[in-house]
């Protein structure tokens, strides 16, 4: 029995283990939170004004969001020049004054016809996009809108504390537990090295004894093996046992040839449905418009991206920010700008003088969903007519960041959909008779597609 | 022991025939000439023609059949021209026509001009797009015929939508934002 002490330092180093363990993690994380309020400190506030006169930047800045940002920005070109410290630059480069931005604001057209030189100017260099007149707008408005443009205030910075918070908060939660689970593990690992020791002494002792154990005796007498193959009912079950077996795996492995459930491919460019059709609740049809009226839903042409995205040239993310999943798979706002700019590589965007440079190359999508040749399907007439969502076959793709394919679009799936679902009979003048007729000789109110013939082979295949 | 490499034969087996199925390729196909068309499928890579692509533009100097030439220039004079168009539909079928115009409105417009047509859509909510004006806005004083034109060319950092939209889709929905005016103005 001496062995058994050694059990002893055993228990005691795996508590203080532990012990130590779980003390460090709080201060792992306490240490994280300890650098946040630094970065509030920054926040500073900006000199309000400009050359024209005292504006109050905050109002400037909801004045521009509303009125200007569709065709101005502070730091870049767009359709107009960029706004940043224009007082400045048109009073001191230019030699203009204020009451020349308070008419060109209110009626650039006007000034424009006046003759003015500058403003001649700067309508032909941006091939004669007319700045729409804002009446409406006072020279204090104007002002505020001035001070934003001379020093936006630091809005940004205020915004963007809770969110570097949030991670850090979520990283120092990731460690804390992950100590938490090493030190169960070593707990684990360690009562699983007593029992081998508890086991070892314990055959030793059975040994000294003189006991025979189980395995020995075994071993002594007929090999296992041989023993099943002189019993001939053990192997004819056994066998017969394989054979279904093997017919069950053989089925199911054939089953799913030509089934493409689940395929996810690589595309050119990183398009997430998730941020398009989930975050920012764009309609399917906004993209695939030709669902509507015709039998393929359509890959968006590149114009259809660039209606937002002549806009949109960078990607900032939720107000949240990116959650710790994103980032753990590389999504972050860097990688999605950057798929944004393989977009204007591929249509040929000129983003420095906001023109298309005719440059352009087709982008070589992967077609996910696609039916064998001989099954005939119309988009028109499933989402138009029938009135399905786009979910019902395509699944949540609102929340799929990669495309893939939901449904196995297999015959089987769709005559089971076809048995279940009414026929959208409301507000159909047009075959209001042959659905009144079909319902009375099945003696229902409403008519399934499959008691209107869709099951009929020759309704797809032809 | 052979009982139990037989076991390990038979999960490898499982484990080899299940991880075949990798999501990044497409899965086996029985008889692919009965799968796949002779002819040219939608958008289908054809290396010989001129974009590399089967989808082409009409020829140059054609008219689609059932399409009809617009006839104002995408240039500022155009759009003044265009302003005193008045919309060719039926004035009979005036309620189909905006219940038609409010439901594209909704797919194509809303996201930006909001439902309302006060330009706060959920893009311009989100911040993603800025400055988009409300219908009602004096100084654009908008009209069937201006919208259409608007709808057909783009305006600024709005782009044409001739693409999504048919021709009389695109009245339609002109008289559905002549309507949100209505509304907004009142």
């Amino acid at each position: 029995m001496k062995k058994v002490q050694n059990r002893q330092p055993f228990i005691a180093i795996t508590g203080f283990c532990l012990v130590v363990s779980l003390l460090l993690s709080p201060t792992l994380s306490a240490q994280d939170q300890a650098t946040e309020p630094a970065a509030t400190q920054e926040a500073a506030d900006g000199g309000a004004g400009s050359p024209c006169g005292p504006g109050d930047p905050v109002k400037g800045k909801q004045l521009f969001n509303q009125n200007c940002a569709a065709c101005h920005a502070l730091d870049r070109k767009m359709t107009g020049p960029a706004l940043g410290g224009v007082a400045t630059r048109l009073t001191e480069q230019e030699g203009l004054d204020c009451e020349w931005i308070y008419a060109w604001v209110k009626n650039s057209p006007g000034v424009i016809a006046s003759g003015d030189a500058y403003g001649n100017r700067i309508y032909g260099e941006y091939s004669q996009a007319a700045m729409t007149p804002f009446p409406t707008l006072s020279n204090q408005d104007i002002n505020d809108i001035l001070a934003y443009a001379e020093a936006p205030p630091p809005a940004p910075v205020a915004a963007a504390t809770p969110a570097a918070g949030a991670p850090a908060a979520g990283t120092s939660q990731g460690i804390s537990n992950e100590l938490i689970l090493g030190a169960l593990a070593l707990v684990f690992a360690l009562l699983v090295m007593m029992l081998f020791l508890v086991n070892r002494t314990l055959r030793r002792i059975a040994e000294a004894n003189g006991v025979l154990t189980e395995k020995e005796k075994a071993a002594k007498g007929v090999p296992l093996w041989k023993a099943f193959a002189q019993n001939q009912f053990l192997v004819l079950v056994t066998s017969i046992f394989l054979l279904l077996a093997g017919a069950y795996f053989a089925y199911s492995w054939m089953m799913q040839i030509g089934v493409d459930q689940g395929y996810m491919p690589v595309q050119p460019i990183h398009y997430s449905h998730k941020v398009h059709a989930g975050d920012n609740g764009i309609d399917c049809k906004y993209c695939h418009s030709s669902a509507r009226v015709s039998k393929t839903s359509g890959i968006p042409a590149l114009n259809v991206c660039m209606n937002c995205h002549k806009s949109i040239y960078e990607y900032k993310g939720n107000p949240e920010g990116p959650s710790a999943e994103d980032l753990a798979k590389g999504y972050t706002n860097e990688f999605y700008t950057g798929e944004i700019k393989k977009l204007y590589a591929a249509v040929g965007w000129d983003e420095q003088n906001q023109q298309y440079t005719g440059d352009s190359k087709p982008v070589e999508w992967v077609r996910i969903h696609n039916l064998p040749d001989f099954a005939y399907f119309n988009h028109a007439q499933h989402v138009s007519v029938g009135k399905i969502e786009c979910q019902t076959c395509h699944g949540p793709v609102q929340e799929m960041e990669v495309m893939y394919q939901y449904s196995p679009l297999t015959m089987g799936w769709c005559v089971n959909c076809h048995r279940t679902t009414n026929v959208q009979m409301e507000g159909n003048a047009y075959y209001e008779k042959i659905h009144e007729e079909l319902a009375k000789k099945y003696g229902v109110e409403k008519v399934t597609a499959a008691q209107m013939g869709g099951l009929e082979c020759g309704k797809c295949h032809y | 022991m052979m009982k139990k490499s037989l076991v390990i034969a038979l999960i490898g087996a499982v484990l080899g025939l299940s991880s075949c199925q990798d999501t990044k390729q497409p899965n086996y196909q029985y008889m692919p000439n009965m799968y796949e068309p002779v002819s040219y499928e939608t958008y289908q890579k054809v290396e010989w023609m001129p974009e590399g692509t089967e989808a082409m533009l009409p020829a140059d100097h054609t008219i689609a059949r059932g399409k009809k030439p617009y006839r104002f220039e995408n240039t500022p004079e155009g759009k003044e021209l265009s302003r005193s168009m008045s919309s060719p539909l039926d004035s009979l079928a005036m309620d189909e026509n905006l219940a038609t115009g409010g439901e594209l409105y909704g797919i194509y417009c809303a996201i930006c001009h909001g439902n309302r047509g006060d330009g706060q859509g959920n893009l311009v909510k989100r911040e993603k797009i800025l400055g988009v004006p409300t219908y009602a806005d004096a100084g654009r004083n908008i009209s069937v015929g201006s919208t259409y034109h608007v709808i057909y060319y783009g305006q600024n950092a709005m782009g044409s939508y001739a693409n999504q939209l048919n021709e009389t889709e695109r009245w339609q929905v002109a008289e559905y934002v002549m309507k949100l005016k209505a509304d907004l103005t009142k």
